[in-house]
């Protein structure tokens, strides 16, 4: 695993800064949504973000609506992990039910900052970066198991037996 | 130790006694979605499935973007009529039905004691009736069309107690504004919120629908009052199939208790850009406005557009703003019509738009330019939700947001009622 740049934000980033609604209900291909990927907020993130970087942030990342996108165009650019102080309650679901790693690390979170470098190990609970080595309580097993399973569909196709 | 309403909707679903902080399986009694279904459906595909696996618990009704305003959203539409045919879903409610968080209620399915998950987060809405009610995204409700289940954490619970009466020009979304004011938009995050406290009683099913919508904003995964007779008055000739209410006990455990007292408040803002900017309008009164939007699923009902037309009944609104009224929902609409309030608010010169989602995500009509400033009667107000991304939105009561139609600056709406 290599590290990612880090992208940092502040507290209570909405879902409408993360995806405009007006594109909530046109439906669009992965790479269509990571243009758009926090287009309210910081205009210049989805012409420059890689692959593999990492958002950091505060309180309540992705309070506001429901609308998957705000997850969807993240993962779609690229983005490994959301670091937060804290998550809104269906942006954290949603997180985990399409497969994008969202971690609850305050310690992180108070010392990255833009351009430092890191990554997330979900199994280990650890956040290593360019400014040292950060502990999370690590996710249960089961959850785990969704987010590498690359997400819920994928997690209930095996279940139904319906999978290729 | 007794337990919450939510404690005991989600225990009696898992079949045992349960306690905040525990995961449970649940099958939803109801599980909604509206013109997001269309992308829904492509979730659903993925899975193999032939067939959904209880057609008479998905209720879809198209409100977002209705009529279809350009052929993107007209082809969803249609693929979402095709699929409700395809799979003989019952509960399916076009575009002349209204807005979700509205016509649920209306037609029977918000029932007491009820689980309710819809791929909307003002689906706490609901929890005015009693029903334990949380949005979810749209790969959860494909999934829960698959399988008929899902697992929910059961949540703690926040109870805020209400005492005294509202003053003149001072209702329920001046009280949730306060409350998220007060105590920020993560102040419910993960878990409940009961409605509670000698005052409870007195509010208006109107009123619960306003406060348990705007819960969401409080991050909580429910809002709810304990049903009561009012609420089954309201469901009496409404309710599909039979239900069986649940109330929390006296004892039981609550993460958290705050305590508002209504005869205290005055009307109150949220200004931009979150909604726990929220100060009184009083001072931020004077502020020169663009758009005004009364309506909505938190704001829309007949009590609300009574109050609008009350205020601007025989007057003109001002020239230099432009007045969207959007109500709730058909029945709503047609309520308004025959007491007068839709004919008294087109006479002062509001536009009178369709039922609907409209404006207040900014996809159709009235989208805001760089600049221009809304007052609204919706339930967010952040940066570029109704349209450009440097323009403002407050949010408001209606009462407020007809005051101010006659002045096209932010107006106190005490003095107007």
């Amino acid at each position: 695993m290599s590290m990612g740049k880090v992208w940092k934000y502040g507290d209570d980033v909405n879902t409408d800064v993360i995806f405009p609604g007006k594109y909530t209900y046109q439906i669009m291909t992965p790479e269509e949504m990571a243009r758009h990927a926090l287009e309210d907020l910081d205009p210049g993130f989805a012409a420059a973000v890689k692959p593999g970087d990492i958002i950091v942030a505060g309180r309540n990342f992705g309070c506001g609506s429901s609308r998957e996108q705000a997850v969807a165009c993240l993962k779609a650019a690229g983005v490994a992990s959301v670091i937060a102080r804290s998550f809104a309650r269906i942006y954290f679901r949603n997180a985990i039910n399409l497969g994008l790693a969202v971690v609850e690390c305050p310690g992180a979170v108070d010392a990255l900052e833009t351009g430092d470098q890191a990554e997330v190990d979900l199994a280990a609970g650890e956040v290593r970066s360019s400014k040292g080595i950060f502990r999370f309580i690590p996710m249960p097993e089961s959850v785990r198991e969704l987010i590498e399973a690359g997400g819920l569909i994928e997690y209930t196709k095996r279940n139904l037996g319906t999978g290729g | 130790m007794g337990k919450t309403l939510t404690e005991k909707i989600l225990g009696r679903k898992a079949g045992r006694d349960v306690k905040a902080g525990e995961v449970v399986t649940a099958d939803p009694d109801i599980v909604l979605s509206h013109d997001n279904s269309a992308a829904i459906i492509q979730e659903f595909r993925k899975l193999g499935l032939a067939r959904v696996r209880h057609p008479e618990r998905i209720v879809i009704i198209l409100d977002h973007i209705v009529p279809a305003a350009d052929e993107r959203y007209a082809q969803n539409h249609k693929s979402i009529r095709e699929f409700v045919e395809e799979q003989g879903i019952a509960a399916f409610f076009d575009i002349n039905f209204g807005i979700c968080h509205q016509v649920l209620p209306e037609q029977g399915f918000a029932l007491p004691g009820r689980l309710i998950l819809g791929s909307d987060s003002h689906t706490p809405s609901y929890g005015a009736f009693g029903v334990l009610a949380a949005g979810i995204g749209r790969t959860e409700t494909a999934c829960i069309w698959a399988t008929g289940e899902t697992w929910l954490r059961v949540p703690e619970t926040v109870k805020i107690e209400l005492h005294g009466r509202f003053g003149p020009a001072v209702y329920a979304k001046d009280l949730a504004l306060k409350i998220i004011g007060d105590n920020g938009a993560d102040m419910a995050n993960y878990k409940a919120v009961e409605y509670a406290g000698p005052s409870a009683p007195d509010l208006s099913i109107g009123s619960r629908l306003t406060l348990c919508n705007l819960s969401a904003e409080m991050g909580a995964k429910n809002g709810y009052f304990n049903p009561d007779e009012k609420a089954l008055a309201w469901l009496a000739g409404r309710a599909r199939g039979t239900f069986e209410p649940l109330t929390s006990d006296p004892d039981a455990s609550y993460s958290s208790l705050l305590s508002y007292n209504l005869s205290a408040l005055e009307p109150q803002v949220a200004c931009p850009h979150t909604v726990d900017n929220v100060k009184p309008v009083s001072a931020v009164a004077g502020r020169r406005i663009h758009q005004i939007l009364i309506g909505t699923c938190t704001n829309g009902r007949l009590e609300d557009l009574e109050v609008a037309a009350s205020i601007l009944r025989g007057k003109k609104v001002h020239a230099k703003v432009r007045v969207l009224i959007v109500p709730a929902s058909w029945e709503v609409y047609r309520q308004a019509l025959r007491t007068g309030a839709m004919s008294d608010l087109a006479e002062a010169g509001c536009v009178i738009l369709n039922s609907g989602c409209g404006p207040c995500l900014g996809a159709h009509e009235g989208v805001l330019a760089a600049g221009e400033v809304c007052l609204s009667t919706t339930n967010r107000n952040f940066r570029g939700r109704m349209g450009h991304r440097d323009s403002e939105i407050y949010l408001v009561s209606p009462a407020t947001a007809a005051a101010s139609a006659l002045t096209a600056e932010i107006t106190d709406p005490r003095g107007y009622i």
